[in-house]
């Protein structure tokens, strides 16, 4: 059975994108990392996309499906390491990746990551943006 | 008068051939000497259609082809299924206009990520798409 490994680090959740995804293996991911947002009360989802050659239509609504779920349970997520093909071909595409934010690599992914869930207070904000 | 180098056909049925499609056309563009940019964006259009080709056509198959014409060599698409058609062509090439509860993207996407683009279809009776990316000089 195919899976990609979740960790969880401090207070985020980390997953690093290692294979050529197929619909459904990616539809899985985003049910996992949903059930482990809340078992581990996670305040933050790192998703790791240096080693994808491609973000198509799917794999994009899937990261922008992942955020949307991670900000109603309290979490914020970053996306990081998107190829510089990879973003040229989302543009053209004509996919926005809504509610997603970016950083350019993992050390500075979790920065982000802490510095939004800093400005909020330990015990989260509710629905503040 | 274009010639065909190389043909293969792949069987466009599960999600797990909609991948065997994306890196055959990785392959191919790659052995034709498509910049990685070029290759990212044809095999981003692959996937597109292959999943259109299961999703809206009940599955189908996908004929990839090295192609040359006057000097020119390019990598040719060509995804055919046995699904209800495409009623009304114009609307679904609109960015944004999905029946399937998708984003919209995948047909205006695929067109602008390719250098040829074209859609036949005849309600009751399949669908066929061909996509055309030549090798940039």
């Amino acid at each position: 059975m195919e899976e990609i490994p979740i960790l969880k680090v401090g207070r985020c959740l980390l997953v690093s994108i290692q294979i050529d995804m197929h619909d459904r293996l990616a539809m899985a991911l985003q049910d996992d990392l949903t059930r482990r947002l809340v078992e581990t009360r996670a305040r933050g989802v790192l998703i790791d996309i240096s080693a994808l050659d491609l973000v198509d239509s799917f794999i994009g609504r899937m990261l922008s499906n992942i955020a949307a779920m991670a900000r109603v349970l309290d979490a914020h997520t970053v996306v990081v390491g998107m190829r510089p093909q990879v973003a040229i071909t989302l543009v053209e595409l004509g996919l926005t990746l809504t509610g997603i934010q970016t950083a350019l690599d993992v050390d500075r992914g979790l920065a982000l990551i802490n510095r939004l869930i800093d400005a909020e207070g330990e015990d989260g904000a509710g629905g503040a943006q | 008068m274009v010639q065909v180098e190389r043909n293969s056909t792949l069987e466009v049925r599960t999600p797990e051939d909609v991948v065997k499609v994306r890196q055959e056309v990785r392959n191919r563009t790659a052995a034709v000497g498509f910049s990685l940019v070029d290759q990212t964006k044809f095999v981003t259009a692959a996937s597109e259609i292959a999943r259109n080709t299961i999703d809206h056509g009940g599955g189908g198959v996908a004929q990839i082809e090295t192609i040359n014409t006057a000097g020119r060599r390019g990598v040719r698409l060509i995804f055919q299924d046995q699904g209800p058609g495409i009623a009304d062509i114009k609307l679904a090439m609109q960015d944004g206009y999905s029946t399937g509860g998708g984003l919209g993207m995948g047909m205006p996407g695929s067109k602008r990520l390719s250098n040829e683009f074209y859609v036949e279809s005849t309600p009751g009776q399949g669908t066929r798409v061909t996509l055309v990316r030549w090798k940039s000089n």
